[in-house]
This record gives C-alpha cells, sequence and structure tokens, in this order.
C-alpha cells in the first residue's frame, strides 16, 4: 500500500529527469505524513475587465500569485489573463500527464438562458470557476510543479504569447491524433478489472451528478416562481389594511412579516444558485473528464497491444520495433499507476468538495427558516403585547 | 323586556345566547347517498348529519346519545334564504361555499372529494353555531325545527311563505340607483363590503397560488431523496450519510402536505367573512330599499298635496293632462271639483298614514340594523385578529419543521 502523496513525490522526482524504463524500477514507495498545511503557493483569479479591440472584445482576470517555493524568481506576482489563456494551460497539462485528472475549466459558451457574454452574473460566475481551477492545480503534487503553470503564473504576456508558439507542432499533434483515434478504434483487449470497475463507477457517478445538478436547478427555478407569487402578498394584506380599522394594525404587520420572508427567500435562492450550483456544475464536468482520461489509458494499452502484436508477426526492424514496445510498455505501466494514485486523490477531493458544498446548503436553509421563524414570531409578539392591552385575546 | 335583554347581552358579543345554552349543536358527519330527484333521474349527493343534545346533560356526565337527523345542503340554503327574507335587518351567516373555488392545483374542484366534503361539514357546522349565537335568529322557530324535527321541515318553511316575501332583485336595483338620502352609514358600510370582498378575492387567489407553487418547491427535493439513494450505492465512504441525507429529503417533500391542509384552514376563515361581506351588503341594499320607498310614498303625498292646493285656488302650477284638457274643452262644473278635491283629501290622508308608517319601518329598520352591524364588526375584527394570528403560528411551525429537516440532514452530510 503506498500513500498518495508518497508516490506523488516519487512521480515528481521523475518529472525531473528524461523517463527511461531503467529509473521507473528505482521507485521508492514511502508512507510520507501528509503535510496539508504547508500550503507554499497561494493563488488568487479576481478583477475581470473589459478590453475593446478592432477585432473583437474580450474580458482579462487578474492572476495573483504569493508563494514561497524556491523554482519561483520572487514571492509575489501579478499578471492579467484571458479564458484563452487558461484554455491553453489545460491543455498542455493534459497533453503531457493523459492520464492525470485536470479540474475542468467552466464552460467555453453558455447555451441556455442569457447568452451575453459580457452579463455580470455570467463573468462572476466564470472568475470563481477559474480561481478553483488554479487552486487546484496548484495543489496538485504533479501538476503544480510543471513548466507551463509556472509561465502560466508569471510571465508577462509577450512572454506567454511566445512561450505558446513553442511546444509539439501542429504535425505532431496531429499525428498524436490519429494515433488515438486509430487505438480507440482497435479498443483494448483485455482491459485490468480495476479500471473497469473504473469506467463503470464513472458512468453511474455521472448519471447521479448530473441527475442532482438538475435536480437542484428546478429548485431554483421552483424557488423563483413561489417568490413572485409571494411578492403579491404582502401588498395585498397591505390594500386590505387601508380599509379596516381595528384590523388595520395586525394586517400591516403581517404584510411587513411576508414581505420580510420574500426578502429572506430571494436571498436563500440567491445563495443556491452562487454556491451550491457552481460546485455540482464542476462535477458534472468532472465526469466528462474522466472519462476521457480513461479513454487516453485504454488507447495508450490498445497501443501496446497493437505493438505487441506487431511484434510477433513482422520479421523485419525486430530489434528497432523491441525498443518501441519497451518504451509504449513504461508508458503504460507510467499511465497505469499516476491515473491509480490520481484516482484516489480526486475522490478524495470530490468527496471534500461536495460535503462541505451540501453541509453549506444545509446551513444556509436553516438559517433561512431562523429568520422567517423570527419574523413571525415578532409578529405574535406584537399581538401579544396588544392584547394583553385590550384583554381580549386568548392566545392558549 | 326582549329589548332590554338584548340589549345586555350585546355587552359582549361573544357571550352564549339562549339556544346555546341549552343545547350543543354539531354537525358530525357526512354521508353519500343516491336518490331519485325531481325528474325522477338518478343522483348521488351528500348528506350531513345534525346532532343536537342538550347541554345540562353533558355537564352532568351522563352522556346519553344525541338526537339526530340528516340534511342536504340545499336544505341548509334553504334555511338561509328563509332567515334572510325574515331578518332583513341583520347579517346572516353565510353558508360555506357551493363549488369549490380558489384551488390551488393538488386540491379537488370536485365537490365529491372527500376533502371538500369534510371542510364542507365544518362549514356547515360552524353556520350553526353562527346562528344559534345570534341573539336575533337563535330564537326562530324555523331554526329550531331545522335542527329538531327530520320529516315536515320542508312543508313548514314553505308554509311560512318567505319566498313571496322576497324582493325582487329588479327592485332592489332600481332602488339603489334611485334613492336620494340613504343614511351616510348605511352608505360607507355598503362600500366597505365592496372592498373586503374585492381584497379578500384577491388575498385567496394570490394565497392559492402561492401554494401551488409551494407545493412543487417540497416535491422537487423529494428527488434528491431518490438519487442521493441511487449514488450512495455506489460510493464506499460517502454511502451512509447520502443514504441518511435522502430519507430526510423524503421527509421535507412529504411534509408540505401538512402545511398545506392547515393553509387551506386559513383559507376557509378568510372565505367565510368573503361571503359575510355579500350579507353586509344584503342589509345595506335592504335599506336602501325602504328609504327609497319612504322617499316614494312622501313624494307622492307632496305631489297630491300639491294638487290639492292648485284644485282649491284655480292655479295650475303643475302639468296635468286634465289641466290641459279642461283648458281647451272648458273648465269644470263646481260640482265635479267638488267630488276631486275630496278624493285627493282622501288619498292625502292616506298618504299621510303611508309617510308615517314607511317612516317608521325606515327607522326601525336602521336602529335594528345598525346594532347588528356593530356586533357584526366586532365579531368580525375579532375573529379576522385570530385568524392572522394562526397564519403565523402556521408560519412558525412550518419554519420550525424546516429547521429540524435540515439540520439533521447537515448532519447526514457531515457523515459524508
Amino acid at each position: 500500500e503506498f500513500s498518495v502523496d508518497g508516490l506523488s513525490r516519487v512521480l515528481m522526482h521523475i518529472l525531473y529527469f528524461t523517463s527511461s524504463a531503467s529509473m521507473i524500477n528505482q521507485y521508492k514507495f514511502e508512507e510520507e505524513e501528509e503535510d496539508a498545511d504547508t500550503k507554499d503557493i497561494f493563488v488568487t483569479v479576481d478583477n475581470p475587465e473589459s478590453h475593446v479591440t478592432a477585432i473583437e472584445t474580450y474580458i482579462t482576470y487578474r492572476v495573483e500569485t504569493k508563494t514561497t517555493r524556491s523554482e519561483f524568481d520572487s514571492s509575489e506576482f501579478e499578471v492579467r489573463r484571458r479564458y484563452q489563456d487558461f484554455l491553453w494551460l489545460k491543455g498542455r497539462l493534459e497533453e503531457a500527464h493523459p492520464t492525470l485528472i485536470v479540474h475542468p475549466l467552466p464552460e467555453k459558451f453558455v447555451m441556455k438562458g442569457m447568452v451575453e457574454r459580457f452579463n455580470e452574473d455570467f463573468i462572476e460566475t466564470r472568475r470563481s470557476a477559474l480561481h478553483k481551477f488554479l487552486n487546484k492545480i496548484a495543489e496538485h503534487p504533479i501538476f503544480s510543479s510543471s513548466e507551463d503553470f509556472k509561465i502560466f503564473l508569471t510571465a508577462g504576456s509577450g512572454e506567454l504569447t511566445s512561450h505558446k508558439k513553442q511546444g509539439p507542432g501542429f504535425l505532431s499533434r496531429m499525428g498524436e491524433t490519429v494515433k488515438a483515434v486509430a487505438a480507440a478504434v482497435r479498443g483494448v483487449r483485455s482491459r485490468p478489472q480495476e479500471f473497469t470497475d473504473m469506467q463503470e463507477y464513472v458512468e453511474a457517478f455521472s448519471q447521479k451528478i448530473s441527475s442532482i445538478d438538475k435536480v437542484t436547478q428546478r429548485i431554483v427555478r421552483e424557488q423563483k416562481e413561489y417568490l413572485e407569487e409571494l411578492k403579491e402578498c404582502g401588498p395585498t394584506y397591505a390594500l386590505w389594511s387601508q380599509s379596516e380599522e381595528e384590523l388595520a394594525e395586525p394586517l400591516k404587520n403581517v404584510a411587513g412579516c411576508v414581505d420580510k420572508c420574500c426578502k429572506e427567500t430571494d436571498e436563500q435562492v440567491k445563495h443556491l444558485n452562487d454556491h451550491l450550483i457552481p460546485v455540482l456544475h464542476e462535477y458534472v464536468l468532472c465526469a466528462d473528464t474522466l472519462k476521457a482520461v480513461l479513454r487516453r489509458r485504454d488507447n495508450i494499452q490498445a497501443d501496446f497491444e497493437a505493438k505487441t502484436e506487431a511484434l510477433a508477426t513482422k520479421k523485419a526492424d525486430r530489434d528497432a520495433m523491441r525498443d518501441e514496445l519497451d518504451k509504449t510498455e513504461d508508458r503504460l505501466e507510467w499511465a497505469n499507476n499516476a491515473l491509480k494514485s490520481d484516482w484516489t486523490r480526486w475522490q478524495k477531493g470530490m468527496r471534500t468538495d461536495l460535503r462541505s458544498a451540501f453541509i453549506d446548503t444545509a446551513e444556509r436553509n436553516v438559517s433561512y427558516y431562523e429568520k422567517c421563524l423570527a419574523v413571525w414570531e415578532s409578529f405574535l409578539q406584537s399581538q401579544r403585547t396588544d392584547a394583553e392591552g385590550n384583554g381580549n385575546v386568548d392566545f392558549s | 323586556m326582549r329589548e332590554r335583554e338584548r340589549d345586555a347581552e350585546q355587552g359582549d358579543a361573544r357571550n352564549r345566547t339562549s339556544l346555546l345554552k341549552k343545547m350543543e349543536i354539531s354537525v358530525a358527519e357526512a354521508e353519500k347517498r343516491t336518490g331519485k330527484n325531481a325528474v325522477n333521474m338518478q343522483e348521488t349527493y351528500t348528506v350531513y348529519l345534525i346532532e343536537t343534545r342538550p347541554v345540562d346533560a353533558a355537564s352532568e356526565g351522563t352522556n346519553p346519545v344525541p338526537d339526530s337527523l340528516w340534511r342536504r345542503y340545499s336544505e341548509f340554503e334553504q334555511l338561509r334564504n328563509y332567515l334572510l327574507v325574515t331578518y332583513p335587518f341583520l347579517v346572516v351567516p353565510p353558508l360555506p361555499e357551493k363549488r369549490a373555488e380558489f384551488v390551488w392545483h393538488k386540491l379537488s374542484a370536485d365537490n365529491m372529494d372527500p376533502d371538500f366534503v369534510e371542510r364542507r361539514r365544518v362549514g356547515l357546522e360552524n353556520f350553526l353555531l353562527r346562528v344559534a349565537s345570534h341573539p336575533d335568529l337563535s330564537t326562530d322557530k324555523i331554526f329550531y325545527s331545522f335542527l329538531t324535527e327530520e320529516n315536515g321541515w320542508k312543508e313548514t318553511v314553505f308554509e311560512t311563505g318567505f319566498q313571496a316575501k322576497a324582493d325582487s332583485r329588479l327592485k332592489a336595483l332600481n332602488a339603489t340607483f334611485r334613492v336620494k338620502n340613504p343614511d351616510k352609514r348605511f352608505a360607507e358600510m355598503k362600500h366597505y363590503g365592496d372592498e373586503l370582498q374585492s381584497v379578500i378575492s384577491q388575498l385567496l387567489r394570490v394565497r392559492a397560488r402561492a401554494a401551488d407553487r409551494l407545493y412543487g418547491v417540497y416535491k422537487v427535493h423529494g428527488n434528491y431523496g431518490r438519487v442521493f439513494s441511487e449514488w450512495s450505492a455506489i460510493e464506499k465512504e460517502m454511502g451512509d450519510g447520502l443514504q441518511s441525507a435522502g430519507h430526510h429529503m423524503d421527509a421535507y417533500a412529504a411534509s408540505v402536505d401538512d402545511i398545506l391542509e392547515e393553509e387551506e384552514h386559513y383559507a376557509d376563515q378568510l372565505k367565510e367573512y368573503l361571503f359575510y361581506a355579500d350579507a353586509l351588503r344584503a342589509v345595506c341594499r335592504k335599506h336602501e330599499l325602504t328609504q327609497y320607498e319612504l322617499e316614494m310614498a312622501a313624494q307622492d303625498l307632496t305631489s297630491k298635496k300639491q294638487q290639492r292646493e292648485e284644485l282649491a285656488t284655480g292655479t295650475i302650477r303643475t302639468f296635468s293632462l286634465k289641466g290641459m284638457t279642461s283648458k281647451l274643452f272648458g273648465q269644470e262644473t263646481p260640482e265635479q271639483r267638488e267630488a276631486k278635491l275630496k278624493m285627493l283629501e282622501t288619498q292625502i290622508e292616506e298618504g299621510e298614514e303611508l309617510v308615517k308608517e314607511r317612516n317608521g319601518e325606515c327607522e326601525e329598520f336602521v336602529k335594528s340594523a345598525w346594532v347588528d352591524i356593530e356586533r357584526f364588526k366586532e365579531q368580525k375584527d375579532h375573529d379576522l385578529r385570530e385568524a392572522l394570528i394562526s397564519y403565523a403560528i402556521m408560519q412558525i411551525s412550518m419554519c420550525k419543521k424546516g429547521i429540524q429537516v435540515w439540520n439533521n440532514a447537515k448532519e447526514c452530510f457531515s457523515k459524508m
């Protein structure tokens, strides 16, 4: 049994060496203590700003980094980044680590509802999701040491643009894609049980988390419609109070209470929208990421199986092919181990995130009912004091 | 003697009056019956069991079997119509609605629906108690026999001939338009009745729509229950927490049924006063009618007196066809004039009697009606205030349930 952090530390070492089969045999799996409190990098995404050029209008966000890590030249950085840059970073991480789990980015386009890209709520939702994305990267034992990540956090816009231009060229990327498609078509012969289990879990999880997302959205819709109707009650009681004498005061009071409850309902809906729904949405996207990761692992295995077959059948170039096969075998072993440890890590993170989101929601609901309770109790209290004055109301 | 008694009792409007002091009244059950109706066709209808029991028997602790009889809604209607015609100066308590209105989506609008029947049973009992506690209505003999005589009541009430005494709608409407000097207080009361009816209708409508929506909010949470349960099946550590949280979500979804049933009771209290507004306006309309008839009689008397004056002095100030014809075809003879004068004198005498009578009726009506209106106002203020308080108590109960459920859910989530 190896701890997540133990393995990840070992894998970290690998990054700084060119990978070779022999290095993998030198893994030492050590039990190490989790040092959760020694967070040495803090990233914030805030301050969205709109930029208008001749060709387009876009938003940039301020990305601030505070760190004590030695690999960084300084302890504080401030850069501006746009959505495209985040997309680039995600792509680089996925390319470098096809079977590690990258936290999802907020979607590129908003399909339903408000279409305006520069709507305030949309920008805020996106900013919050981008903030979470970078923090998840920063917490990840492997990703946080990525050179691309460092450049993303620290480079000026010119430097970033030129760095983006490096990296595998278009043709080599095409080659990878073709290989992937071919592997996908071929399919895997003998997938290890644990990865099949993972796939089944991911399928089920994807369904459940999508359902919960939909249920929550429906609750928000119903609450909003309830609020619309409730908003008419208060004014009706107020209108009534105008025709009455003795009843005017209690009626006005009730009108006030209903209006206060409306306000509380409004805020409760807002909280649901701003806190629970984004988290659920993130994990819906996570499910898709997991499916993609499992697919990529399968492709690597399919590639290995194909090469194994080829070696068995071909006569020429056997040495070169055997070399190639060894490399592929290493690649597969690496991929499997990376996925296994990152899977455990992801599950822990998912459990923490969803648990705290649900707890937060439950607490908010309790607070909502407590506030409404107080409103109506103060009404009762006011009627009691009135009654005691008049001496004609029975509260039993 | 009766007047003094009545004055004493008006000191506290909610005091039990003679009838309720003597007997306990309740509408204990409802049953479906089938039978042949007036045109010999099969119909299904509901009957209600009215139980009465002498008060002293219950207090002695012997608890004898109550007297009882069955009545249909239509018989209650007949009783009320009789009371309306017989006591037009009183605000007669209303019946529960004939058909379910202001329903929100889940509530049935079907008259045969058991919940509707149950709420109607309560409403009918309330009607009987209201009548029995009214200082004047409670002494009515037809009311008493409604409660105690199963057979022959219909004939008895028919024999009073009350239907013939009812004012035609046209007559009433005519009076409303043409009355010149209605009592200001009654005009204001009528206006108040209009406003009350309008605002309570609006409130009932809005409330029904809000109830519908609230139902939706709670019920959708039931889906959480289902999905959490399914999700818990694929999780290891999270499974138990999810599963139990799911149960609380189910409980939350189910709790709305009781909440809305209680609110329906509140709606019924509002509806009673919606219908009371109508009864109040009926009294004001009756005042307009009596006032109008007085004015008509007075006007008629004035015109007759004027005619006498003209005839006596020979001057014609008012236009009349007779006057014109006599001018054209020659004056009448002194004998003819004498005869006419004598007839007019008689008519004037009768007219003065009529005006005196109508004036008395009008004054009597205003006096009695205003006393009952004051009684009604006090009752209304008390009842509606109680209703608002009970509404607040309902809301508090709903909030407490919500706090409990979500605290429980939070605990379960913590175990995830």
